[in-house]
């Protein structure tokens, strides 16, 4: 299924090699002045900080995606983790007080995390057959969990867990720290260190890193690891936000976080693509959104949007890598 | 000679097994829930279970083939709910009001050519641009799920002519009617997949593509057709399964591209493409169907079913792992 790909990049500087690396900065610069241009509102510094603190939980999200992906795996569990963790934390919350409650649910969805790091990176399974078994399962417990029933936090003014949701740190709201801090950390693990190195050389070459001396089982079960602790994350800013949650509040999130993923250009192949680019994807979904909203087009014109920038951005990435436009197959 | 006949005879049906040990696993659950449940070896459930699977059954059928092929087809759950709702509410068009009956005509080709037509436009873009189909059905997923709200305005519709939920509910002898056109369709892809060149094809380029492609097949034009083909079953499951309710909703089939998927595995293909069969697909949609029928019948909580799902599809992957060992580093999607 691997797209006829050729791994060599021409060195010359050309039209078309800039396309294949930068392709999606400038569609994302086009998007911001088209949008600019059609809506006066798009551009102000509020409506900026609306899309980026909307994009945060799915791009916390996507972050730790991004990590499994690289690595030649997929998450498709993340979605129901996400329901799983909000559920949690908020229930806990009252409870047991805030911290306990965040510490817990963060412990709980490490272990799920870990089942599905030791089903693909020990026992060799198909991620995308393991995940999609741990999206049913963990629905499942989430429902087993409360019983069917929504869950919400009585005391909502006074906790000081709204801060993670609702409140601001420096006049910036809290989500876009959260999703900025971690992003940046990600990415300087991800391109500085010997760490992050291995996870591209298995998502690679599995079986040339095995060769030489990467603990591939390791390195695959320590992405599931951090992917389960950013939807971690996610679960806490969504379940302060909202304040309760529903049982199936993370449903369909696996699939817009892969979308910001593929949109950023990450390939699901593994070993090409980084952090900073799935933070473009994300918030290109973002303005997406919001853009034809003030434009006045019904809700759901976004998705369909989506489909087509979809299909054009990974289009104009695979046909930049192999020289032509359409593929050569008969 | 007759050593090697004696010798083969029973490796053929251990063969069988190996090759499909999703039904051995319908059988012990079949029979475990016939005993556990006594409500379950009932002729009128069994009539409930097939109807209940033909939906998802519909669909694996054609995921089968697209899953031989080596694509996948996210976009089945959103095509479902894009054809009943088309069916449903150009039936209640003035223009057909004088047709009588015959109103459900239109209603019912315009569903299922909505369903052809996103297929084909799934398999064009996979062929023509070289773009995995996963993520150009994943694009469809949301972009079809769009077009069905945008077009319904986010209501549901309710069927004009009652004689189009009364087809939902009707029999033909004693078998439902559904359940019928299920079988019919899985014998069709059976024999289209076992029987005729488009269905070798179709191994063949799931097996080996640059191989089929040095033997002169045609590859993008099959990879269209089996993307038409599951786009048709998916259309034709969003019309039976709204002829089931009288209605249809804008969130109709959400996740049935995965519980598809499920089934099909389960079934045995394999996500790389070039192996699987119809036979191990209506197993593995079986599966399902006995599962979510018998615990329902036993009272035990939907919750724990998908748990048991997960479980199962995840056990049945490390068992087939373990019975096809073929090499350590056999590369993945």
């Amino acid at each position: 299924m691997a797209a006829i790909e050729v791994g060599k990049e021409p060195a010359s500087i050309d039209v078309k090699s800039l396309l294949a690396r930068q392709g999606i900065f400038i569609a994302f610069v086009l998007f911001m002045i088209g949008f600019g241009i059609f809506s006066d509102k798009f551009l102000s510094p509020e409506n900026l900080l609306t899309v980026l603190r909307q994009s945060a939980i799915i791009g916390v999200m996507a972050v730790g995606v991004t990590v499994v992906v690289l690595s030649g795996n997929l998450d498709l569990s993340v979605g129901s983790m996400l329901s799983f963790g909000t559920v949690m934390v908020v229930d806990l919350h009252d409870k047991l007080g805030a911290t306990p409650a965040i510490g817990i649910m963060l412990i709980a969805v490490l272990v799920l995390g870990a089942v599905n790091g030791f089903l693909i990176g020990f026992l060799k399974l198909n991620s995308l057959i393991v995940t999609l078994g741990m999206l049913s399962a963990i629905q499942g417990l989430t429902l087993i969990y409360s019983g069917g029933k929504n869950v919400d936090v009585a005391d909502q003014e006074t906790t000081w867990f709204a801060i993670f949701g609702r409140g601001d740190i420096l006049g910036v709201a809290t989500p876009i720290v959260i999703f900025a801090v971690l992003a940046v950390i990600m990415h300087i693990v991800m391109s500085r260190t010997p760490y992050g190195r291995r996870i591209y050389a298995v998502g690679g070459n599995a079986t040339a890193a095995v060769f030489s001396g990467i603990r591939r089982n390791r390195v695959v079960f320590s992405t599931y690891l951090i992917s389960a602790f950013c939807t971690g994350i996610a679960a806490i800013i969504l379940g302060s936000r909202v304040m309760g949650s529903q049982n199936n509040v993370g449903q369909g999130y696996e699939l817009l976080v892969l979308a910001g993923v593929i949109l950023g250009g990450t390939s699901l192949l593994g070993g090409s693509g980084n952090i900073l680019k799935t933070v473009l994807g994300v918030l290109i979904l973002g303005f997406i959104q919001n853009g034809l909203l003030l434009l006045g087009f019904p809700y759901f014109a976004q998705w369909i949007v989506t489909w087509v920038v979809i299909i054009l951005a990974v289009w104009l990435d695979v046909a930049a890598k192999r020289g032509r436009l359409l593929s050569p197959i008969a | 000679m007759s050593d090697i006949a004696a010798q083969k005879k029973p490796n053929v049906a251990l063969n069988w097994i190996i090759r499909n040990p999703i039904w051995v696993f319908v059988a012990i659950i079949f029979i475990f829930f016939s005993f556990a449940s006594e409500y379950f070896f009932d002729a009128q459930n069994m009539k409930n279970l097939l109807v209940q699977t033909s939906t998802i059954g519909l669909i694996a059928l054609g995921m089968t083939l697209v899953m031989i092929n080596g694509n996948i087809d996210l976009s089945v759950g959103a095509t479902l709910a894009l054809a009943a709702s088309l069916a449903v509410s150009i039936m209640g068009w003035p223009m057909f009001d004088s047709w009588g009956n015959w109103q459900m005509l239109p209603a019912v080709a315009a569903g299922l050519l909505s369903g052809i037509v996103l297929g084909a436009v799934n398999g064009f873009i996979v062929w023509k641009t070289g773009v995995d189909a996963f993520i150009v059905t994943l694009g469809a997923m949301l972009g079809v799920r769009g077009l069905v709200f945008v077009y319904t305005e986010e209501q549901s519709f309710y069927a004009a002519n009652f004689a189009y939920s009364d087809f939902g509910s009707s029999s033909i002898g004693p078998v439902p009617t559904l359940a019928l056109l299920f079988i019919l369709c899985a014998v069709a892809a059976h024999i289209l997949l076992s029987r005729t060149v488009h269905g070798r094809n179709t191994y063949a380029v799931g097996g080996n593509r640059e191989a089929a492609v040095n033997a002169g097949i045609r590859v993008g034009p099959n990879m269209v057709i089996n993307f038409m083909i599951v786009g048709f079953f998916a259309a034709l499951a969003g019309i039976t399964l709204s002829t089931q309710m009288g209605a249809s909703t804008p969130n109709l089939g959400r996740d049935y591209e995965l519980w598809t998927i499920t089934a099909v595995v389960l079934g045995g293909t394999k996500l790389t493409g070039g192996a699987g069969n119809i036979i191990g697909t209506f197993g593995g949609v079986l599966a399902i169907g006995i599962l979510r029928n018998g615990m329902n019948l036993m009272q035990v909580p939907a919750f724990y079913v998908l748990v048991i799902l997960g479980v199962i599809l995840i056990a049945v992957l490390y068992l087939d792992k373990q019975l096809n060992r073929k090499g350590e580093e056999e590369l993945r999607l």
